[in-house]
């Protein structure tokens, strides 16, 4: 199940190429900057350098590669205690995201 | 800010007419985790006194007291450790003692005060009146290993019992000699996720992440090793995912049962904390997070995981059944009785505000305004074991 969900997304991703440039519209991007800092930051830490769960500072994210970061985000990472988040994000909000997670993530 | 101006006047009407004098059991802080502050509060008049910033990154900070309950130590998430003087309303003593860490604990006796941290993974110990390091104990499981340390609770003897969230493993050190703590190890399971020693200082509880189950010791009897209680309660069903960590207290403990979060499955677990085993799994409106008896006993709170965190269930231990609903607001983040239970104080995060609510009537005494707050934590915790 989880290899041919992550296969599809990764298609997907594919398929969307350098998406960025179908950014969240602006109000949606506080809310998911609020969701990131509030919400992942419960294991993240809200300053994102990391808690129960892994950093999530540009330093931390620099050597993987974003379509893996994404998935993880939409899929979660089972064994660990990573939760799948597509019910709350979809997958151009996913890939906003992560873009600004490896660059610098919005106050 | 007008209760922080009035807070202000009073000080210097009392620097005039000569040192007022006051005891600290009805006193407290709210942690604002967003902007490193802390608003101390007063649970007789429901209300702020004074605010308390520069305390750097409070996301999952927490707070011990002093057995006098006049100092409160907070243990930051970027390793700091803050000393606050709650009567005369300032920051004592600061250190930054580790890189990431993620709660802390004071010793029996109240003279040692213990950090657990993630990173470098152990525990440090501190002197409780000069913040000097003391000792440590590196959470080193397997050589050039280590553990971040979850669920660091105070057990009697000035011991203290935690587990090894990648080790896998319950750790207790004997701090008698504060210098040279001794440490005794034993198997947990599959990723420890928090810990509590219940009221009574005998048994330590681990939650376990990784697998369905609690692992227990007892302390008492530590030569009997640690066993598995709870084991497969999720029967092999799938779990529903878990946006939030619970959290394990031995605030859990009431009428002779624990009750604990189920992992990935909307329930309380109900334990006999005589025989460990189950007797009752009450059925919730989401992940909890906290699972906090009132003092007497007779009720049993749970908030809950993202996106849930809005709600709160009462649970009536007599019923066995949860017997009121509500939403007293966005991203209840943790809940703290006052010290005989009549009220609760909830942190309401993206509200910005704490509600106090009658554990009777259920009807709103006051609000406290606070920005994101988070945790809650009274002196009325001074006198309590594993808080």
């Amino acid at each position: 199940m989880y290899p041919n969900k992550l296969m599809a997304c990764l298609l997907v991703a594919g398929t969307a190429g350098t998406g960025y440039a179908a950014e969240p519209p602006a109000e949606r991007q506080k809310e998911l900057v609020r969701l990131v800092r509030q919400d992942c930051g419960s294991c993240h830490g809200m300053t994102l350098a990391g808690g129960l769960g892994t950093p999530l500072l540009p330093a931390a994210l620099k050597d993987k590669p974003a379509e893996g970061l994404v998935a993880t985000i939409l899929l979660g990472r089972p064994g660990t205690a990573m939760p799948p988040w597509e019910r709350f994000v979809n997958e151009a909000e996913a890939r906003w995201i992560v873009d600004k997670l490896m660059t610098e993530f919005p106050r | 800010m007008r209760l922080f101006f009035a807070f202000l006047t009073a000080t210097f009407l009392a620097a005039c007419a000569g040192p007022q004098l006051r005891g600290t059991g009805d006193l407290g802080l709210v942690i604002e985790r967003a902007s490193g502050h802390v608003t101390l509060v007063n649970t007789t008049s429901k209300s702020a006194y004074a605010r308390i910033g520069g305390l750097g990154d409070l996301s999952h900070a927490s707070a011990v007291y002093s057995r006098d309950g006049r100092y409160a130590f907070v243990f930051g998430r970027d390793g700091a450790l803050t000393k606050i003087d709650l009567l005369e309303a300032r920051i004592v003593r600061r250190v930054m003692q580790s890189g990431n860490a993620i709660g802390g604990s004071i010793s029996q006796d109240g003279r040692i005060v213990v950090a657990q941290n993630y990173t470098p993974g152990g525990i440090k110990a501190f002197d409780a009146e000069t913040l000097e390091l003391l000792s440590e104990v590196p959470a080193e499981y397997a050589p050039g290993k280590f553990s971040k340390v979850v669920g660091l609770a105070d057990a009697p003897g000035n011991k203290f019992a935690y587990a090894l969230f990648e080790g896998g493993e319950i750790w207790v050190s004997d701090f008698s000699d504060p210098r040279r703590p001794v440490t005794q190890r034993f198997p947990a399971g599959n990723q420890p996720y928090d810990g509590l020693v219940t009221p009574d200082g005998r048994h330590f509880l681990a939650g376990l992440f990784g697998e369905d189950g609690v692992a227990l010791v007892d302390l008492w009897q530590p030569e009997k090793g640690a066993r598995k209680i709870l084991e497969n309660y999720g029967r092999g069903q799938e779990k529903l995912p878990v946006f939030k960590m619970p959290h394990l207290r031995g605030w859990s403990v009431a009428q002779g049962k624990a009750h604990l979060p189920a992992i990935g499955r909307h329930e309380v677990l109900v334990v006999d904390a005589t025989t460990w085993k189950e007797v009752a799994r009450i059925p919730v409106r989401g992940q909890p997070v906290f699972v906090m008896a009132r003092p007497d006993g007779r009720q049993v709170w749970v908030n809950f995981a993202f996106p849930d965190n809005g709600k709160v269930d009462v649970i009536d231990t007599l019923a066995g059944k949860v017997v009121h609903t509500f939403e007293p607001g966005k991203g209840i983040l943790h809940m703290e009785f006052a010290p005989r239970g009549e009220a609760v104080w909830l942190s309401a995060r993206d509200d910005n505000k704490v509600v106090i609510v009658d554990t009777t009537s259920f009807k709103t005494l006051g609000e406290i305004a606070a920005d994101n707050p988070s945790g809650i934590f009274f002196t009325s915790r001074a006198h309590r074991t594993g808080l």
